[in-house]
């Protein structure tokens, strides 16, 4: 036994933990929600000088610094960018505090009429957007955005939400979405953690299942949305992990940990950049996917570098820029010889040249509601919402 | 002149001050303690209470506006949807096995720091110990998931000693190992500051009288130390139950805590009145545990 009395003694200790743990507990709060009572004010005419500063709310990648750099020193406005990873994390977030923390929302389908009913965004006069004029036709005036003739936002990009895969880890190459229901790669599989997801799974019973009579993945009856739900909990032990952020995602192909999964072309195009073998592909039973806008908060407290922004980001150049650097498709009809200046090809390897049939062809998200017409009741979104906490549960 | 008479009318009224608080302690406890009570009641006292009331309001579903008309909704989803039940179930168990680990591990770090090793050496371990600390919690847990990862360091140094893999990333197991890993200082120090006090006297009296080491350990040292034990688990415990980025950055599939419901009710779906009703249950959980950590003497050992 050593002597107990010239020991470093416990006080010190004490004091180390109590710093410690004071440190963790400093914990921040949840603002308060609350809508913004937007009314539709007086649209402007022309856009006034810059604030120097833009707040943004936008999906992964679509606030590189390829084309906000110059934005920032053609018009002073200093942009800050907050990633959202679903379309609920989105409509949240325009909400929260007031409604004036932020000034834009790139906003999906199935977050932009959540938002103009909750009043949280407000009309845009697109005449001070040059670019809108050479928008594909589609994209000018989309029911996702334009609500009784008025312009909630200018259509951005828009895309499918693709199959990705490791080549050298997944044999063949797959043709069908039934990779992600296979027990084959169990484990190995990874999702989005979205309860739009279960568009995805409807979409394939759609084709796998007529006997169901899905037409609409998004105008699911009781009966059609449990199939789907029932799917997706078969589909859950083989999941490695459902992906919040696209760097999730990106992760977990990087580390082998996941080999197939759902994803946007954003992963392939950076993933590819690494050298990891994967190649993405829209299965034969069709793909969802997204028609994106930004729109303008109702509070926005810098609206003029807002407008300076959805000018910027509807020039044919920035669309060919976000549309190669995404893997999406730009609305701009104009963008695409700059795509094929950028990289050969482009062009018609993102689809900027396709017919109409291809923009038809994908289910771009909506929000689910209850009146699906035809005097049928379907479900919701909170329900969705309510089954896709249980199928991750 | 005028300065220097100031001064000194100035010295006489901090004289007059001070003795008239050295006349009345409570007055100088009132005003010691003032600032952090007042901080502790408007601050924590009620942020708990809004947190309470706001768990009995409910989200209009159309505007995402809070709705102030009282209903126990938000309890009766909680109840009915096994779910929650599963998550909050699952958050429980992975902090009681976080404090079991760290205390199997803390013990003999601790005895042997305290007891065993040179001051020079007990002096370094204790710097070891603080020494993640230092380090931002994020940074912690990323790097065990580049070690846990399928092709991380781990699986290539099992591989290349002839093990095999293991499959332990995104999983519970994997969760389980980075909050060990994460809140093992806050086991180990309790512990030494507890075994430090145990008089070797005690110690050499239970060897006199035939006890062998394990039964010392048992029936003598164990006892003493419980206090400092049960102090740590209450920080093992309590950081694990409501943690929320471990979960999310090494988690699987199916390892959602309570902490990632209320973060994306708050975060993702705009109902902070559920997010409050959830929060309310590792708040009931962790008084049932103070209350017997009370019991155990974990405050004294503070």
């Amino acid at each position: 036994m050593t002597t107990f009395l010239d020991k470093p003694s416990g006080p010190p200790a004490a004091i180390a933990i109590t710093l410690a743990v004071l440190g963790l507990l400093i914990s921040a709060c949840g603002g308060s929600s609350g809508g913004g009572g937007g009314k539709a004010s007086n649209l402007p005419t022309k856009i006034g000088r810059g604030e120097g500063q833009l707040n943004v709310i936008a999906w992964e990648g679509y606030t590189q610094p390829q084309w906000v750099k110059p934005f920032e020193r053609q018009t002073g406005c200093q942009v800050h960018s907050k990633y959202a990873g679903s379309s609920d994390e989105m409509v949240t977030l325009m909400r929260q505090g007031g409604g004036s923390q932020y000034d834009l929302v790139s906003a999906s389908g199935d977050a932009s009429l959540r938002l103009i009913r909750g009043g949280n965004v407000k009309p845009v006069n697109v005449s001070l957007i040059p670019g809108w004029r050479d928008f594909i036709p589609q994209l000018k005036s989309p029911a996702h955005n334009t609500v009784d003739g008025k312009h909630y936002g200018v259509s951005l990009q828009w895309g499918p939400n693709t199959l990705l895969y490791n080549t050298s880890k997944v044999g063949g190459s797959p043709s069908s979405w039934s990779v992600l229901y296979d027990p084959r790669y169990r484990g190995q599989i990874t999702v989005p953690d979205n309860p739009i997801q279960i568009a995805d799974a409807a979409l394939y019973l759609s084709k796998t299942q007529p006997s169901l009579g899905i037409k609409d993945p998004y105008e699911l009856t009781d009966k059609q949305l449990g199939a789907a739900v029932d799917l997706l909990k078969r589909q859950r032990p083989l999941i490695k992990k459902y992906w919040a952020l696209a760097s999730d995602e990106i992760d977990l192909f990087k580390n082998g940990d996941a080999v197939v999964g759902a994803s946007w072309p954003y992963q392939t195009i950076t993933l590819q950049g690494d050298k990891v073998p994967v190649k993405d592909l829209i299965p034969r039973e069709g793909a969802t996917g997204w028609a994106d806008t930004w729109m303008l908060s109702s509070r926005a407290r810098h609206p003029n570098c807002a407008y300076m922004w959805m000018r910027w980001v509807s020039t044919p150049k920035v669309q060919a820029q976000q549309a190669i650097s995404f893997g999406e498709t730009p609305a701009n009809t104009k963008a695409c010889s700059f795509m094929d200046r950028i990289q050969k090809g482009a062009c018609a390897k993102y689809h900027a040249n396709a017919p109409a049939t291809y923009f038809n062809s994908i289910r771009f998200w909506k929000t689910p509601v209850s009146d699906c017409g035809g005097g049928q009741t379907c479900t919701d979104y909170t329900e969705w919402q309510r089954r896709w906490t249980q199928v991750k549960g | 002149m005028a300065a220097a008479l100031d001064a000194s009318e100035g010295l006489s009224l901090r004289r007059r001050a001070s003795g008239a608080l050295h006349r009345r302690p409570a007055a100088r406890a009132l005003l010691l303690l003032s600032p952090p009570a007042a901080w502790f009641v408007g601050l924590y006292l009620a942020a708990l209470g809004v947190l309470f009331v706001s768990a009995f309001w409910r989200v209009d579903g159309f505007t995402g506006e809070v709705v102030h008309s009282w209903t126990l909704d938000n309890f009766r989803t909680l109840l009915s949807e096994p779910t929650y039940r599963t998550i909050a179930l699952r958050t429980i168990g992975i902090a009681a096995a976080v404090t079991v680990t760290d205390a199997i591990l803390a013990l003999p770090f601790a005895y042997y720091a305290a007891r065993v090793a040179p001051r020079r050496l007990s002096r370094a371990l204790f710097v070891a110990v603080l020494l993640p600390l230092w380090t931002s919690y994020l940074v912690r847990v990323y790097a065990w998931r580049l070690i846990l990862a399928r092709d991380g360091i781990l699986n290539w140094g099992l591989d290349h000693v002839g093990l095999g893999s293991l499959n332990v990333a995104y999983s519970n197991i994997a969760m389980w190992i980075v909050f060990s890993y994460i809140w093992l200082p806050f086991m180990i120090m309790p512990v030494w500051a507890a075994i430090e006090r145990v008089p070797d006297s005690l110690l050499e009296a239970s060897a006199d009288m035939g006890a062998r080491g394990f039964t010392t350990f048992r029936r003598v040292l164990l006892p003493l130390v419980l206090p400092g034990l049960a102090a740590g688990s209450i920080f093992t415990f309590s950081l694990t139950l409501g943690d929320f980025i471990t979960p999310t950055l090494v988690g699987g599939a199916g390892s959602d805590f309570i902490g990632n419901v209320v973060y994306r009710s708050v975060g993702v779906a705009n109902d902070v009145p559920f997010a409050a009703a959830f929060a309310v249950v590792p708040v009931v959980v962790m008084g049932a545990y103070l209350l017997l950590a009370r019991r155990l003497g974990a405050f004294e050992a503070l």
